[in-house]
């Protein structure tokens, strides 16, 4: 169990008490954990464990599920299975990324318009705004036309694309704290911004944000697999999980479990990492009356 | 005329817990039974267990409450909703927090009326305007016709009560309706309520902390602890010779006494304001602000003196405390401390001035930051100002505690897990970690009850004699400031009006607004209210 644990680097492992915060995981916590660590783990090690690379080919194509090939073959005749599992890199590696960098990002710029002056709150509010208003597709493509397509590259566009959102929700957030009774006494205290941001406001909205990084990606995911679907996202032969359906669309007309596959890995992941989060005992779950 | 109610053995449980234990109680028609307690004593959970609601969580597990004829625990949820708001009314402590923002008051005082059926929607208007002429609303005819935001809170206080009375109910259940107001406004919501419930000799329950707002109102106070009866009789012998102890403590805490008088006339000035002008919004051409709160203000506060601040809300008695604190650069004047003057704004004072004058909020709840704990809330200005650490910081933070007169295993607490007083003593003990001269209080007591508050008025007049601090103590309470003030500032408006010394407050006359704060503080006995009204009717209208 314990290397389950650590692979979860999302849970806060810097704060001395994440142990005990586990221990407050319900039954839908931990199974929601187990799942993001199976596919940690199985884009770490994965490859190495598989008797077949899912480049080598030569199977029947649209295989069913058998002995041989457990989740059929694809388009190709590879192996269905070694696919998923590398895609899993791709997939769980780019899109938690984005999504820790676009999160990450946008909390802070909105903690630090929160604790800014007004001017500085609406420059950088606008600067955001006028982000948002290009639409995401279209800046991912101005993106890999002026830079290629490769995996840095991917991870850069999708979290700019989805700082604006982060920001947005983290301001309205950390604006309502901002003027609460406890944050003007650490201002009277004398207390420099960054302490007013990271110690006063930070932990009062983590959770409302936790619950937005987890539907943030899911976009990501969506965001990849669309890229993915245009062929602008992760190159061939490799494949992330949304490349991987759009391959292999061709067998939904023979009911293959080839398309069926990654779209349950898919929905696998974002599943669970969204029952982590709800059971991430935050200030929402305190005030709820749980202790 | 209003109906019996008859409570037998009424008991309502949370999980384990058990909030209300067996209470029985009667109350006659046409006469108001007071509850009254502490907060968790149980009194809103047997308020509402008389609407045969019990809040989420909560079960009423047994006994039977009987109003007229009706048994009401046993009705099934249609048969509930017909008695409520029809039979049984209910006035909520907040009514800022109990209109619907975005529709208009007469619309919302006529629904019960609409949706129980009692009569058509125009005659339910006109009967609304009867009923607001009779609680004495300005404009009658047409206040109903604005949104809850554009009247003031004891108006809106008077709205709902004519929202609960529009079905003419047997029973109206009055929930802390003017804990909330200042003294003033108290007085003419309590005013209205008395005379609307002796014209229409209604049965009333009235729920409240304060024994000298229930010794207006009721004709029986129902003392509670722990959901447990302590005491039940008739308003004047129970106020007279109470026969319980938690009784005495509760209108021993009701009479505040004044706490130790600390000789300062011979110490250095310690806060000098004067000329001091404020206010929000931007600045017009002459340097003023769009709206001026403050204007001319002067005051001087000596070393280890304790000025009270008192007006009723919007006076700007807590600007003036902003300003002091730096939150708010003035438009005039000057504040100086200790000789020197201040910067106007916070960020270009010091430290060290910073550290010599620290603020204390009323609201304990959004004063400590939910997701520290005690002890980091503790030492954070102990880190932040002395560089305490480690064993020093630990033994430190245990003194204040002990100072505050807190267990030390709170320290790991978080605020969620500490009673309301206990927050303020947390709030005091930072304030006073930072070893202040001058402590701002901003209503401290105003949020909690009675006898907590006694507790906390207690130990601020100790601290002072131990420690040699100053407060500028801002409160709508007269009683409250007088116990533990040297002088006191009247403001109104965002002016000074007058500064009584303590040896001059039983002697007159003082300002005319003064003295009407002064009258406006209810006393602890019965038919105070009326020989108010027959002082100065002229007030009431």
């Amino acid at each position: 169990m314990a290397s389950i644990t650590t692979s979860a680097a999302f849970v806060r492992t810097s704060s001395p008490s994440w142990l005990t915060r586990l221990s407050h995981f319900g039954v839908s916590g931990w199974i929601g954990l187990a799942i993001v660590a199976f596919w940690a783990l199985a884009a770490i090690f994965g490859p190495a464990l598989l008797s077949r690379t899912g480049a080598a080919g030569g199977g029947a194509v649209f295989g069913p599920m058998s002995a041989a090939h457990w989740l059929g073959t694809d388009y190709l005749g590879r192996d269905m299975l070694a696919r998923v599992i590398e895609g899993a890199r791709y997939t769980v590696g780019v899109a938690f990324i984005a999504t820790l960098l676009a999160s990450g990002t946008g909390t802070l710029l909105a903690l630090f318009a929160a604790a800014s002056s007004r001017w500085t709150d609406g420059a950088l509010s606008r600067t955001l705004d006028t982000l948002t208003s290009i639409p995401s597709k279209m800046f991912a493509l101005l993106m890999v036309a002026g830079f290629g397509s490769s995996v840095p590259m991917l991870i850069t566009t999708a979290a700019i694309i989805y700082v604006p959102g982060a920001f947005r929700m983290a301001r309205a957030l950390a604006i309502n704290i901002n003027a609460l009774d406890y944050v003007i006494v650490a201002r009277t205290r004398g207390e420099g911004k960054g302490y007013v941001m990271l110690r006063e406001i930070l932990p009062n909205i983590a959770g409302p944000m936790l619950a937005d990084l987890g539907l943030r990606f899911v976009y990501v995911v969506l965001l990849l697999a669309s890229m993915s679907f245009l062929g602008l996202g992760v190159q061939p032969p490799a494949a992330d999980w949304g490349s991987l359906v759009r391959e292999n669309i061709g067998a939904l007309a023979v009911g293959g479990a080839s398309v069926i596959a990654p779209s349950v890995a898919i929905a696998s992941l974002t599943i669970a990492v969204n029952l982590v989060i709800d059971n991430l005992p935050g200030r929402v779950a305190r005030e709820r009356g749980a202790r | 005329m209003g109906s019996p109610v008859v409570v037998d053995n009424l008991t309502v449980t949370a999980g384990s817990a058990t909030l209300v234990d067996a209470l029985s109680f009667t109350i006659r028609p046409g006469e108001v039974l007071a509850l009254i307690g502490e907060s968790g004593s149980g009194k809103t959970t047997t308020a509402l267990a008389l609407m045969g609601y019990a809040r989420r969580g909560c079960r009423i597990s047994g006994g039977t409450v009987r109003i007229g004829d009706v048994e009401v625990l046993s009705l099934n949820a249609r048969q509930l909703r017909a008695v409520r708001g029809r039979t049984v009314a209910y006035v909520a402590q907040s009514a800022a927090a109990s209109f619907d923002p975005s529709r208009s008051i007469l619309d919302q005082v006529v629904e019960p009326a609409c949706l129980h059926g009692t009569s058509r929607r125009a005659e339910a208007e006109l009967k609304a305007i009867a009923l607001f002429r009779e609680l004495a609303l300005p404009e009658p005819e047409t206040i109903g016709q604005r949104y809850p935001h554009q009247v003031s809170g004891g108006q809106l206080q008077r709205l709902m009560a004519a929202m609960a009375l529009i079905t003419d109910p047997d029973v109206v259940i009055l929930d802390e309706p003017t804990t909330a107001l200042d003294v003033t406004t108290q007085v003419e919501v309590l005013r209205a309520f008395k005379r609307v419930v002796r014209e229409r000799q209604v049965t009333g329950v009235y729920v409240s902390h304060d024994l000298a707002v229930v010794a207006q109102m009721a004709d029986h106070i129902l003392v509670l602890r722990d959901g447990r009866m302590q005491e039940l009789a008739a308003t004047e012998p129970l106020l007279a010779t109470p026969q319980n102890e938690y009784t005495k403590s509760l209108l021993a805490a009701a009479r505040p006494k004044p706490r130790n008088v600390v000789e300062a006339s011979n110490a250095d000035l310690l806060l000098r304001v004067r000329g001091l002008s404020a206010g929000y919004g931007p600045r017009t051409s002459q340097g003023l602000a769009s709206t001026m709160i403050l204007e001319n203000i002067d005051l001087d506060l000596k070393r280890g003196q304790a000025i009270g601040v008192i007006g009723e809300s919007g006076s700007g008695k807590t600007t003036l405390a902003r300003v002091v604190a730096g939150l708010l650069a003035p438009c005039a004047g000057t504040v100086e401390f200790d000789g020197h003057p201040l910067e106007p704004a916070l960020e270009r004072r010091s430290r060290e001035e910073l550290r010599r004058i620290q603020i204390v909020f009323q609201s304990a709840d959004t004063a400590l930051n939910p997701s520290h704990t005690v002890e980091r809330i503790l030492a954070r200005p102990l880190q932040f100002y002395k560089g305490l650490q480690g064993e020093a910081l630990r033994a430190r933070i245990d003194e204040l505690l002990d100072l505050v007169k807190l267990p030390r295993i709170l320290a790991d607490r978080l605020p969620s897990g500490l009673s309301g007083g206990q927050k303020q003593r947390v709030s005091l003990a930072r304030a006073l970690a930072a070893e202040p001269e001058l402590i701002l209080c901003d209503e401290v007591t105003s949020a909690l009850d009675t006898v907590v508050a006694a507790a906390v008025l207690d130990l601020m007049a100790e601290l002072r004699r131990a420690l040699g601090v100053s407060y500028l103590f801002i409160s709508h309470d007269l009683h409250t400031v007088r116990a533990v003030c040297d002088e006191i500032v009247v403001m109104r408006h965002g002016r000074k009006l007058a500064q009584v010394a303590r040896a001059d407050y039983e002697r007159g006359p003082h300002h005319p607004y003064y003295e009407e704060l002064a009258r406006a503080v209810p006393e602890l006995r019965r038919g105070w209210l009326d020989e108010l009204d027959r002082q100065a009717p002229a007030v009431a209208a």
